[in-house]
C-alpha cells in the first residue's frame, strides 16, 4: 500500500506539486491521471524516493520512504519516465543486473527471469543484444527488470507510452495479473481509455493538485456527466483552459 | 554479492563488447606513446649516426692552391665538389649547402708564414646545414692547430705556448642519464595512457549511462549512490590499470629493440623499472579514475563530458613541463604531490637513479589518501537530485 500526504516541490520559482495526497490500496489498480504538466512525473518521483519532497510524506507499506529509504526502495518496483536499458546487454542480462542488485541469488534470479519471460512474451529476443529493440520489447524489458524482486508495490510511470494497441493490451492483462496477486498497481497517464479499462480507482491530477479522486462511478457522479471524458474536462475544468 | 561488485562486474563485460572501448583503451592509449617514441628515438639515432658517419661534401673553390689542406680536410671525412662560379647566389638560392673557397694567393701568404685565409660560404638560417658548417669549421681548426704547433716545435718553442688555456670537459652525465633527456616526455605518456584507458568507460558509465535514460532506473535500485559509484570507478580504474600495463610492456619492448646502445645510452625499460614504477602508478589510476568519474557524472551529455576530460587530459602536463624546462631540486615532499611524484619516479628510474623506499611508499600513499579524498567528494555530490534525471 502506498500513502502519500500534503506533497509539495518546486524547480526556481516554478511550482510542480502543490499540494497532493491519495491512497493506493493493495489488490487495486490506482490510475494517476493528469495533463501534460500536472506534476505526475514529479509527484511519482518523490514517491519513488528519486527526489526529496519539500513537505509531506510518502508511505509503503506503513514505511517513511526517507526515514527507511532502502527498505523502501525494496518494497517497491518502478518503470520510471526514462526506461533506457543497457544496449550492449541482452534483455536477460539487463534484468539480471538489477536482480543481482536487489540481492538476490543466481538461482533465484534465473527463475524470477524465466517466469517474467514467459509472462511477458518475451521468448523470441530475451537472448538478443537489446541494440535494436522495438519500443515494445524496451517496455517489456523495463518492465521485467523492475519487477524481478517481486515487490508489493508497483509503481509505472506512462506505461503504455510509444506501444501500439497489441502490446498495450498485453500489458494491461499483465497489471491486472498483479492486480489479482493482491499487489498494489499504481500508474500514472493522460490517456483516458486507460483509466476506464484498468482502474479501480482514479486520482486526477492538474496544476499540482490532486482536484477529485475515487471510483470511475464516483468521478461521474461527482461531475454530473455521464462519460468519463466529460467528467475528466469538467473536473480540471479551467486548468485544462489554461494549458490547452 | 556485494553491489557495488555487482556493478563493478557489469560495467566490465559491458564495455569489453563495445569495441570503441576496447580500441582507445587497450590499443590507441596504451600504444600510441610507444610508437611515437619510437619514431623518435629511430630519427634521433639515425641523425647522430650520419653526423658521425657520413662523408661531407663540400663544394670547394680553389682547391688546387692549397692541395695540404684539401687533403687533410679529406682525411677528415670531407668529400670535395667540383667548384661553381658565382657561389654566393647559389648558396641563397638553395642550390648548394656550404661552399669552402680558397684564395689565390692563399699559398704565398701560407708559405710567407702570414695569416692565410679560407671562406666559407653557407646559409645559418637553413637549420638543415648548420651540422655540416660546424663539422667543416672543427676539421679547419684541427688542421690550423697542427700547423700551428708544428710551427713552433720546428722553431724550438712549446706548444704551450699558443695555447696558454686548455678546457677539459669532464660531463657527469652516466649513459642513463644521457637517454633519460630523450625520455623527458616518457613520464607524461604514462600519465596520459592512465588517464586516457578509463576515460571512455568512466563517461559512459556516468554521463553516457543518464544520456541513454538508465541511470533513473538504477538509482531506484535499494542501494546506496556511494556503492553504484565505487562500482564504475573501479571498473574504470581496471582499464586504466590494464591500459597502463601494456603501454609498459610495448615501452619495454620499443627499449629492446631500439639501437640507443649505439648513442653510448643505456636505457632501462625492462622488468626492473615496470616493477618499480607500477606501484606508484596504481594509485594515480585510482585517483584519476574517481576524477573522471566525477567531472562526467555532472556532464549533461556524453559529448560534453568528452569535452571536459579532453581539457583535463592536458593538466598532467604540467608537471612534465616543468620538469624538462626548469630541472629544480628534487625534495623529498614533491614525492607527495600526485602527478608529480610519479613524474619525479619515472624521471629517476630512467635515469638510472636510485628511487628511495621513503620516497615510493610517500608517493603511493599521498595519491592514494588523495584518491579517498575526492571520492569522498563525488559520494557526496552523488547523492544530489540534479544527477538522476534525464531532461
Amino acid at each position: 500500500m502506498i500513502e502519500v500526504r500534503a506533497l509539495r516541490k518546486s524547480f526556481g520559482t516554478v511550482r510542480a506539486v502543490q499540494d497532493v495526497s491519495f491512497i493506493a490500496a493493495d489488490g487495486q489498480i490506482t490510475g494517476l491521471l493528469g495533463p501534460n504538466g500536472a506534476g505526475k512525473t514529479t509527484t511519482l518521483r518523490m514517491l519513488y524516493t528519486l527526489m526529496r519532497p519539500e513537505h509531506g510524506q510518502v508511505l509503503v507499506d506503513g514505511l517513511d520512504a526517507y526515514a527507511d529509504v532502502l527498505a523502501v526502495r525494496h518494497r517497491l518496483g518502478v518503470l520510471p519516465d526514462a526506461r533506457g536499458l543497457y544496449k550492449r546487454l541482452t534483455a536477460r542480462e539487463n534484468i539480471e543486473y538489477f536482480a543481482r542488485l536487489h540481492g538476490l541469488d543466481p538461482q533465484l534470479a534465473a527463475q524470477r527471469i524465466d517466469a517474467l519471460v514467459v509472462a511477458l512474451e518475451m521468448q523470441d529476443f530475451a537472448t538478443r543484444r537489446a541494440d535494436g529493440y522495438s519500443q515494445g520489447q524496451r517496455v517489456k524489458t523495463a518492465i521485467a527488470r523492475a519487477l524481478v524482486h517481486e515487490p508489493q508495490n508497483i509503481v509505472l510511470d506512462e506505461p503504455t507510452n510509444g506501444l501500439d494497441v497489441l502490446a498495450t493490451r498485453g500489458l494491461r492483462r499483465f497489471l491486472q495479473r498483479l492486480r489479482s496477486e493482491g499487489r498494489c498497481v499504481l500508474f500514472s497517464t493522460h490517456i483516458m481509455q486507460e483509466v476506464a479499462a484498468l482502474c479501480d480507482r482514479v486520482v486526477i491530477i492538474a496544476r499540482g493538485r490532486v482536484v477529485a479522486q475515487g471510483t470511475a462511478d464516483e468521478l461521474r457522479a461527482q461531475s454530473g456527466e455521464t462519460n468519463l471524458e466529460e467528467a475528466f474536462m469538467r473536473l480540471i475544468g479551467e486548468d485544462a483552459a489554461e494549458l490547452a | 554479492m556485494k553491489p557495488t561488485l555487482v556493478v563493478f562486474f557489469k560495467e566490465v563485460r559491458e564495455s569489453l563488447r563495445d569495441r570503441r572501448v576496447l580500441i582507445n583503451s587497450f590499443l590507441v592509449g596504451p600504444l600510441l606513446g610507444p610508437a611515437i617514441f619510437a619514431v623518435m628515438i629511430n630519427f634521433i639515432v639515425s641523425r647522430e649516426l650520419d653526423r658521425a658517419e657520413k662523408p661531407l661534401p663540400v663544394v670547394v673553390i680553389g682547391a688546387q692552391y692549397a692541395p695540404n689542406l684539401v687533403e687533410a680536410l679529406r682525411q677528415g671525412g670531407l668529400s670535395p665538389l667540383p667548384a661553381i662560379d658565382n657561389p654566393e647566389q647559389a648558396v641563397r638560392e638553395q642550390r648548394v649547402e656550404l661552399v669552402l673557397r680558397i684564395p689565390a694567393n692563399f699559398a704565398e701568404d701560407w708559405r710567407a708564414g702570414r695569416l692565410a685565409q679560407v671562406e666559407m660560404i653557407f646559409d645559418s638560417s637553413r637549420q638543415d646545414s648548420s651540422q655540416q658548417v660546424q663539422r667543416l669549421r672543427a676539421l679547419v681548426n684541427t688542421y690550423s692547430r697542427g700547423v700551428g704547433v708544428l710551427r713552433l716545435v720546428v722553431r724550438g718553442l712549446s706548444p704551450a705556448l699558443a695555447t696558454p688555456l686548455l678546457v677539459a670537459e669532464r660531463d657527469q652525465a652516466t649513459p642513463q642519464a644521457r637517454g633519460a633527456l630523450l625520455f623527458a616526455m616518457l613520464p607524461y605518456m604514462l600519465v596520459f595512457t592512465a588517464f586516457f584507458g578509463g576515460m571512455f568507460l568512466a563517461i559512459d558509465a556516468t554521463a553516457g549511462e543518464r544520456e541513454r535514460q538508465s541511470l533513473e532506473p538504477l538509482l531506484v535500485n535499494p542501494v546506496p549512490r556511494g556503492e553504484i559509484l565505487l562500482g564504475k570507478v573501479l571498473a574504470s580504474a581496471l582499464f586504466a590499470g590494464v591500459s597502463v600495463c601494456v603501454s609498459l610492456v610495448a615501452f619495454m619492448l620499443a627499449g629492446k629493440l631500439l639501437p640507443t646502445d649505439e648513442l653510448g645510452m643505456t636505457i632501462n625499460l625492462g622488468l626492473a623499472f615496470a616493477s618499480r614504477v607500477l606501484p606508484v602508478m596504481l594509485p594515480l589510476v585510482l585517483l584519476l579514475a574517481v576524477l573522471q568519474t566525477l567531472v562526467a557524472a555532472f556532464a549533461k551529455s556524453f559529448r560534453e563530458a568528452q569535452t571536459y576530460l579532453s581539457l583535463m587530459q592536458l593538466v598532467p602536463m604540467v608537471p612534465s613541463m616543468l620538469l624538462v624546462l626548469m630541472p629544480f631540486k628534487q625534495q623529498l615532499w614533491m614525492y607527495a604531490v600526485p602527478l608529480l611524484g610519479q613524474q619525479l619516479t619515472i624521471m629517476r628510474l630512467l635515469r638510472g637513479e636510485p628511487v628511495t623506499l621513503p620516497q615510493s611508499a610517500l608517493c603511493f600513499a599521498a595519491t592514494l589518501l588523495a584518491a579517498w579524498l575526492l571520492y569522498q567528494l563525488a559520494r557526496r555530490s552523488y547523492d544530489s537530485e540534479r544527477l538522476a534525471i534525464s531532461t
